[in-house]
């Protein structure tokens, strides 16, 4: 409990100074989750959904700023910020640390949607905003009351009802800071009935610092409405990220998501989606890439509370060197969520005797005409496979590097912009090649 | 004739247990030899050995091949110098199509050669015509390597690679089971074609039937871990007609 304590009493002396640049809306919601942190503090490795993750170890022993006084990090990000995906038209948006930036000269979306700070929208757009705010997350875990509690900006997407946004919005999440940093980032996003949208959240960092980001992002798919998310991580070693997604879906609405973890230092993902009407779909999937003493924890739960609903989910793991991989998938399906089809995979390489993986794949079934499959593995590469390769004349890396890169391509394959899953190819092949320390596109590294 | 391959007193062992107990075998560039035996004499360690698969453990004798130690060589050097292995269980590999597959194999013999990659359109040339030798579906062409294929797709997608890296010695294992008699034509064919005067074969086979459409110079008979006889074309044929228990007593 004592680095909780620090937190509790950083809170108690700073009240004043964290509430004041932020909207009503925002620190409403702070009270009540840091009451709630105030009672449970960190999550605890006892608990069975930490059991293998010591977050509260995270906030132990570096003493991470905060940026509590607002003070600008930087601007003209668009300029020195090249490492987009090639080929691909995006609206963009950026988030550094914890604030929102804006990127474009001019915005080219389509009239009704909302594209912003979530500070400046909960004040110029309360009424709207209000009923989705911290709705999701308000039963969400310690970590999310942690971010509810400390949080200062974010995004807010809005998408009116039948608006069809073409292009993929990007929101590029930047670290950057000369000390050892926190943020606490918001994504509120909102599809209205009928909707349809693509996005890319993509985290980068331009520094060695130890940093810590928390990031809840709530998720609401109107009727009808379509969403895709993409989400990718390259980081760095130095970098935790603490995520927890609450999506709640309609009927008949769609949801594709897919995270890959492509560097990180300590990762922890929570998913749930919660589908709530008739004919609602989800295909969650996950790709997650290990190597040094990375930790990587993705943790779902898809929640059928109402019956003629789908899911799907896939996550695959590549574990090199010393590197921990968590996956605990569950799949809830209530009484009377008859006619559901649920179907979870989990397949995972340790590619050293050093590599953990613990995987808990988990169906709880309240009713009786459902359809639902859940299967894990845990294994090597195929050593017959690689001698195979090695016989007609493929070195034995390049054989490796072949096999893993197969291994992931089931996960790429599923995202659905060409520009992007060419990249992703291109990202995970140099990664197993040991060639992404230096991303070539991206100005902030060269 | 110059000699290609020679097998020198070769002793292997697989988990402890001796299977190869001093084998003795010359093959001049050109020949095509026969190696039959019963089960478990020892004929799919020997094509093993020769390609230096890992679980095999070589504890005496030598095998000398272009005039070079071939166990001292890595596996893909192996291959690089010219030796291929017709699998007997072709692997599936999920995820590499046979496009990529052969790239990345070519090019690494390319390399090894000090010639620079292939180009796309020089490639997808090679592996249209390298197809049409044994028939083998363009469709399957894009597909995961051996993945779902039928018993007769996998041998066919042998000899076309075969006929992609274009060896000196190759090593038919056992080509000819699950084959159909269409088949089995068809792989023999593209075998046939593929051979020049510089290169050899070794056949491994338990049968003639194979022996009908790929005519040997040399037939050996492999028993226990040994070559206990060495004869023409005609002892295959005595073979099939009195089977093994002959050379199991004489032996």
């Amino acid at each position: 409990m004592s680095n909780a304590q620090e937190y509790i009493t950083l809170y108690d002396t700073h009240k004043e100074l964290i509430e004041k640049p932020c909207a009503a809306l925002l620190n409403e919601a702070r009270r009540a989750a840091f009451d709630k942190f105030r009672e449970k503090g960190f999550p605890n490795i006892k608990e069975e959904d930490w059991l293998h993750t010591n977050v509260a170890a995270q906030f132990t022993g570096t003493d991470y700023g905060m940026n509590l006084g607002r003070i600008a990090i930087s601007a003209g990000l668009h300029d020195i910020f090249t490492c987009d995906v090639p080929n691909l038209k995006t609206h963009r948006a950026f988030i550094v640390n914890d604030s929102f930036q804006a990127a474009e000269k001019e915005n080219r979306l389509p009239q009704g949607v909302l594209l912003g700070s979530l500070n400046e929208i909960a004040e110029s757009h309360k009424e709207l905003i209000a009923p989705y705010y911290n709705r999701l997350a308000a039963e969400g875990d310690s970590i999310a009351q942690f971010n509810t509690a400390f949080v200062q900006d974010g995004i807010v997407l809005y998408i009116p009802a039948d608006t069809v946004i073409e292009e993929t919005i990007q929101i590029v999440s930047l670290i950057q800071s000369k000390v050892d940093m926190m943020s606490n980032r918001r994504l509120l996003i909102i599809l209205e009935d009928g909707a349809r949208a693509g996005l890319l959240i993509c985290d980068h960092s331009s520094t060695a610092k130890k940093t810590l980001s928390t990031q809840v992002t709530e998720v609401f798919v109107g009727r009808g409405a379509s969403l895709d998310i993409y989400e990718l991580e390259e980081t760095s070693n130095s970098n935790t990220r603490l995520g927890h997604m609450l999506v709640r879906q309609d009927a008949d609405s769609h949801f594709n998501h897919c995270n890959i973890t492509l560097t990180n230092g300590f990762t922890r993902n929570c998913i749930n989606v919660s589908l709530e009407g008739a004919g609602a779909d989800t295909n969650i999937t996950g790709l997650a890439i290990g190597d040094r003493k990375q930790h990587i924890d993705n943790r779902t739960l898809v929640d059928h509370k109402t019956g003629h609903c789908n899911s799907k989910e896939l996550y695959k793991y590549i574990l090199d060197e010393e590197s921990v991989g968590v996956f605990a998938g569950k799949m809830l399906i209530r009484p009377h969520a008859q006619q559901t089809t649920s179907e979870q995979t989990n397949r995972n390489l340790c590619l050293t005797s050093c590599a953990r993986m613990y995987a808990q794949p988990q169906l709880e079934i309240y009713a009786d005409d459902v359809k639902c499959s859940h299967g894990s593995t845990v294994g090597q590469l195929d050593e017959n496979a690689l001698f195979y390769m090695q016989q007609r004349g493929i070195p034995a890396d390049e054989a490796r590097h072949l096999l893993m890169y197969a291994f992931a391509g089931e996960v790429i394959e599923n995202i659905k912009i060409d520009a992007l899953r060419d990249r992703l190819h291109m990202l995970v092949e140099k990664r197993f090649r040991g060639e992404l320390n230096h991303c070539k596109g991206c100005s902030l590294c060269k | 004739m110059e000699k290609l391959l020679e097998i020198k007193n070769l002793h292997a062992t697989i988990n402890g247990k001796e299977i190869l107990k001093g084998i003795n075998l010359t093959v001049n560039a050109g020949e095509v030899h026969a190696i039959m035996g019963p089960n478990g004499s020892g004929k799919s360690t020997l094509s093993n050995v020769l390609v230096g698969h890992p679980a095999y453990t070589v504890t005496e004798g030598e095998i000398i091949y272009k005039g070079k130690n071939l166990l001292e060589l890595s596996p893909e050097n192996r291959s690089h110098e010219g030796i291929f292995l017709s699998f007997q269980y072709p692997v599936e590999i999920s995820g590499v199509s046979i496009t990529n597959f052969m790239r990345a194999a070519i090019n690494a013999q390319r390399q090894y050669k000090g010639l620079d990659p292939m180009n796309a359109t020089e490639f997808l040339k090679l592996m249209r015509e390298k197809r049409a030798l044994v028939n083998l579906d363009s469709k399957l062409a894009n597909r995961s390597v051996n993945e779902g294929f039928s018993g007769g797709e996998k041998k066919r997608n042998e000899i076309f690679q075969m006929a992609m890296l274009e060896p000196t010695l190759s090593i038919l294992d056992e080509t000819d089971s699950g084959l159909d008699i269409d088949a089995l034509r068809i792989v023999a064919e593209g075998v046939n074609k593929l051979k020049r005067e510089d290169t050899s074969t070794l056949v491994i086979t338990h049968y003639q039937r194979l022996l009908d459409y790929i005519k040997p110079d040399i037939v050996h008979v492999l028993y226990n871990g040994r070559i206990v006889k060495t004869a023409g074309p005609e002892l295959a044929l005595e073979l099939e007609e009195r089977g093994y228990d002959w050379i199991k007593n004489e032996n």
